[in-house]
């Protein structure tokens, strides 16, 4: 059962461990969660919860964060 | 922050703070932080430009860290108030959806709203400026609304809720400078939130003529990023938003369509 399932990440097909939690799969991008947001389906997932939210098949993930502009 | 203009605090002397939403700030300029050909020459040209206002936009983290693209890696947030914009939405939807996202990466509630009807001229889509102005209002969001020159538009943002209305000077990066001084004129006239010209100055000139309307401010990227110097340029709009702003505070003389001499017509030689 180690199958891994395909989510959607920026718009990318990613393939992530199953049951992998936002907080983890931050971990596994390299990415510091004190320096991205994380919208999971379309809802914004505070950093409180990015360890309590599991990723399912299918998911869609936006990881976004501030950039020059005008 | 080095103070370049000796006499910055001669021309503000009898100014007051520009407060919107409840925040009071020192400088009427604000700049945008893109297009920059790279960010130690936008650091210092925000500096030189003496915001405290800085715009930034909200984009995917880049996956394969190709580059470093996070301005906050340059930007102290804690000396810059970093205003997040919903640029490159074109509904009232994706225009929350980038709002939201922006507050929750950001360190304030503030938004500036942009939601764009046309690709071409980027001119801004009022219904759905309006629309997403609501929902926003209702989310305890400081608004800030991007849009054009028309006066029932702004007055319609002011009932909406919004915290400034900001009306362009001409489209987005066409530097073509204020296009319709007299609409901008009345909106601000009519209007009781802070009227911020955004969007479409592209020299000082631009910017002192701007400010002489009586705007309370001006917010500008592209006329600072893409100058040959953008340093230099800062500084120059610097000067020119606190020359325009001083000069509406004195009050201009009367337009004449005749001559009228300077100096005295007794006391000529026969």
């Amino acid at each position: 059962m180690n199958a891994k399932v395909d989510v959607v990440i920026n718009g990318e097909h990613r393939s992530v461990p199953p049951g992998v939690t936002l907080l983890e799969l931050l971990a596994e991008l390299a990415l510091d969660p004190r320096a991205v947001v994380v919208e999971h389906n379309r809802q914004i997932v505070r950093r409180p919860a990015l360890g309590d939210v599991r990723v399912a098949p299918g998911d869609a993930i936006e990881l976004v964060h501030f950039v020059g502009g005008g | 922050m080095k103070t370049e203009t000796p006499n910055r605090h001669d021309a503000t002397m009898h100014d007051s703070p520009l407060t919107i939403g409840g925040r009071a700030f020192q400088s009427r300029l604000m700049v945008g932080t893109g297009k920059y050909p790279d960010n130690a020459t936008m650091l210092r040209a925000i500096d030189a430009s003496g915001a405290e206002i800085v715009t930034v936009a909200v984009r995917r983290v880049d996956l394969d860290r190709s580059k470093d693209s996070s301005v906050l890696h340059h930007l102290d947030p804690k000396r810059f108030f970093l205003l997040a914009n919903t640029a490159g939405c074109y509904t009232a939807t994706d225009a929350v959806r980038y709002a939201r996202l922006g507050r929750e990466a950001g360190f304030n509630d503030f938004v500036k709203l942009e939601v764009i009807g046309d690709q071409e001229t980027l001119l801004p889509d009022v219904q759905g400026l309006l629309e997403a102005a609501k929902i926003l209002v209702k989310e305890d969001f400081k608004v800030l609304a991007y849009t054009n020159e028309d006066l029932v538009t702004a007055l319609r943002l002011e009932d909406a809720g919004c915290a400034a209305v900001m009306p362009l000077a001409s489209p987005i990066g066409s530097g073509l400078g204020l296009l319709n001084p007299f609409s901008v004129r009345t909106i601000k006239r009519r209007l009781q939130v802070p009227v911020v010209v955004d969007a479409g100055v592209g020299t000082a000139s631009d910017a002192c003529v701007t400010m002489e309307q009586g705007v309370d401010g001006i917010l500008m990227n592209t006329a600072i990023a893409a100058a040959q110097d953008p340093v230099a340029m800062a500084r120059a709009m610097r000067l020119a938003v606190d020359a325009g702003r001083a000069a509406f505070l004195a009050g201009r003389m009367p337009r004449r369509e005749v001559a009228f001499p300077s100096s005295p017509t007794e006391g000529m030689l026969d």
